[in-house]
């Protein structure tokens, strides 16, 4: 981040290599570690921080004015800074980074690929009689196609349509959240693909509809919300604007919701146990749901820090209830 | 990990050093708490004591005090409580982990199962709880009543040095001798099919149970003797990045 100079009066000159910008003056960016107060490097030439320390790229870095505060953006530009002629700065190693994209990608494909091995009952999971078998139940087909678009529909929001804000995240979070996507949908899988599974018992066929448009609903419903949000970031751009209801009627949710995107997914989820009436999938909608309440204030809590006109209706995740 | 202590204590002395004045009626709570706890355990100690000195085996020894033993180890729930609601500072989760695996021990392992209730395992971990649970809840009173004498601090953190392998021990042989037996009858256990679609087999989640003792026991262990260096020693530690 220290590489990028704009606004700087020095810039002109800076990018044709190692020149002392103010030799009078001896300015320059110092650099300490915000544990130990070290002084890692001092740039008074134009050299990015991690020429000195090549192991800590600069997805690595978090530079930040105050060792105990926020990190700096990308976008902030020096000359903007509270800074005198010495700019001191502090610097903490955020730990090997991983893209957003490859973590979700894995994350996801994890999923669709396991589920499918247990619809087609590899060898190994079930008795060996159940060998390649498929169940006589036609709420398990229904149940693997819902679940295998949800997680390429996933997939494809990955590379086609999110904007993600950060480029990379800490590598051990991919371990972390493929344990949790990964083992719940082997765990959800292998007892809905089960040769002793039990189709719905208590509404029986009329329950198993009705989930299914519920869950159809939702997913709809949360593809359009990406989209939305989508559409309100211009390629390339990070700003951040308040989501509002569009012609679409799957986001006039906005008016009452931060998040829909989330209040939709726990709908999908829903649909799913109440198609499946499997106790494993009411878990993992449970997790989900604490989870993404979790998120969703958090996400509703900056809203209303950043934007003095955020519509006061309007409740994280649940309708005037979350 | 149920023989293993929080170290809520060491909170709570950072606590005071940054002056956030308890509220007196959570202060006189915490108190009385601690020096209830500190006599059941102690009672719970004497009525060991007394069995094996009258009766000369430890045989029948757990059917004879485990009232007291439920009912005090249970009560500690409240402590998740105290935690939740900011009178102690310690993480929630921490306390709630610890307090959970107490339970389950007592309620799950040996209530439940009768037949292992005479193994010396289960001696084992009930004399190393009660020394533990002595010198926890003393520590946190003569904390909360500021004249921590030295010896209850030494205690604290050197016994576990001690008491966490030789509770570990206990605590894990007891387990591994209650399998067979959960094995024959079933207990607790729900097989397919069934409406809910799902199952659960007691014995292979107590193996699960077991085997995760290797990595969660290291971690607690190492986490009690920083502790003990920072607190009895004056060690100044950097805490890694998370």
């Amino acid at each position: 981040m220290i590489e990028r100079r704009e606004g700087w009066e020095g810039n002109d000159r800076a990018n044709e290599g190692e020149r002392d910008l103010f030799p009078q003056l001896k300015p320059g960016v110092e650099i300490l570690d915000a544990k130990t107060k070290d002084k890692l490097c001092f740039l008074d030439k134009v050299r990015p921080l991690h020429k000195y320390y090549p192991q800590w790229y600069a997805a690595r870095q978090s530079i930040r004015l105050d060792p105990k505060g926020k990190s700096l953006k990308d976008e902030d530009v020096l000359q903007h800074l509270p800074v005198g002629t010495t700019a001191t700065f502090y610097f903490r190693d955020l730990g090997a980074q991983i893209s957003w994209v490859t973590v979700f990608l894995t994350e996801y494909g994890g999923p669709l690929l396991l589920y499918l091995m247990f619809y087609f009952r590899v060898p190994f999971i079930y008795a060996p009689k159940y060998d390649f078998t498929t169940s006589k139940h036609w709420v398990v087909h229904l149940a693997c196609m819902c679940h295998s678009f949800h997680y390429l529909k996933r997939l494809l929001e990955t590379l086609f349509v999110h904007r993600f804000s950060h480029g990379t995240m800490p590598l051990r979070n991919i371990f972390k959240n493929c344990t949790y996507y990964w083992g719940f949908a082997a765990w959800m899988a292998y007892y809905i693909n089960h040769p002793l599974y039990t189709p719905p018992t208590i509404y029986g066929e009329q329950q198993v509809r009705i989930a299914l448009i519920i869950f159809l609903f939702c997913q709809v419903g949360n593809f359009s919300i990406h989209i939305a949000l989508r559409n309100l970031r211009p390629p390339g751009s990070k700003t951040r604007k308040i989501p509002y209801p569009t012609k679409n009627p799957f986001t006039w949710i906005f008016l009452l919701v931060s998040c829909p995107n989330y209040t939709y997914e726990l709908g999908s989820w829903f649909g799913f146990t109440l198609m499946t009436q499997c106790l494993p999938v009411a878990f993992f909608t449970a997790v989900g749901f604490i989870q993404m309440t979790v998120w969703a204030k958090g996400k509703h809590r900056s809203y209303l820090k950043e934007f003095r006109d955020y519509p006061p209706l309007r409740s994280p995740i649940l309708p005037f209830v979350l | 990990m149920a023989s293993m202590e929080e170290d809520g204590s060491v909170e709570e002395k950072d606590n005071n050093n940054k002056k956030r004045t308890k509220s007196a009626i959570a202060v006189a709570w915490l108190t009385f708490y601690n020096i209830a706890m500190t006599a059941g355990w102690l009672v719970l100690a004497m009525a060991m004591m007394r069995f094996y000195l009258q009766k000369a085996t430890h045989k029948g020894l757990y059917k004879s005090i485990a009232r007291i033993l439920k009912f005090f180890q249970t009560v500690a729930l409240v402590e998740v409580g105290h935690c939740a609601i900011g009178i102690v500072r310690t993480s929630v989760i921490v306390t709630g982990v610890q307090v959970c695996s107490r339970i389950f021990m007592v309620w799950f392992i040996t209530n439940s199962i009768k037949q292992i209730q005479n193994e010396e395992s289960v001696i084992l971990f009930l004399v190393v709880w009660t020394l533990t649970e002595i010198t926890r809840y003393s520590f946190y009173t003569f904390n909360l009543l500021n004249h921590l004498p030295y010896f209850i601090k030494w205690a604290r953190y050197n016994m576990f040095i001690i008491m966490y392998p030789l509770g570990v021990a206990g605590e894990l042989l007891t387990i591994y001798a209650a399998l067979p037996f959960v094995r024959k009858t079933g207990m607790l256990s729900m097989r397919l099919p069934n409406k809910y679609n799902i199952s659960f087999d007691y014995y292979y989640f107590l193996i699960i149970v077991m085997l995760s003792y290797i990595p969660l026991f290291p971690q607690l262990f190492f986490h009690m003797l920083r502790q003990r260096r920072k607190v009895l020693l004056g060690e100044i530690i950097v805490e890694k990045d998370e």
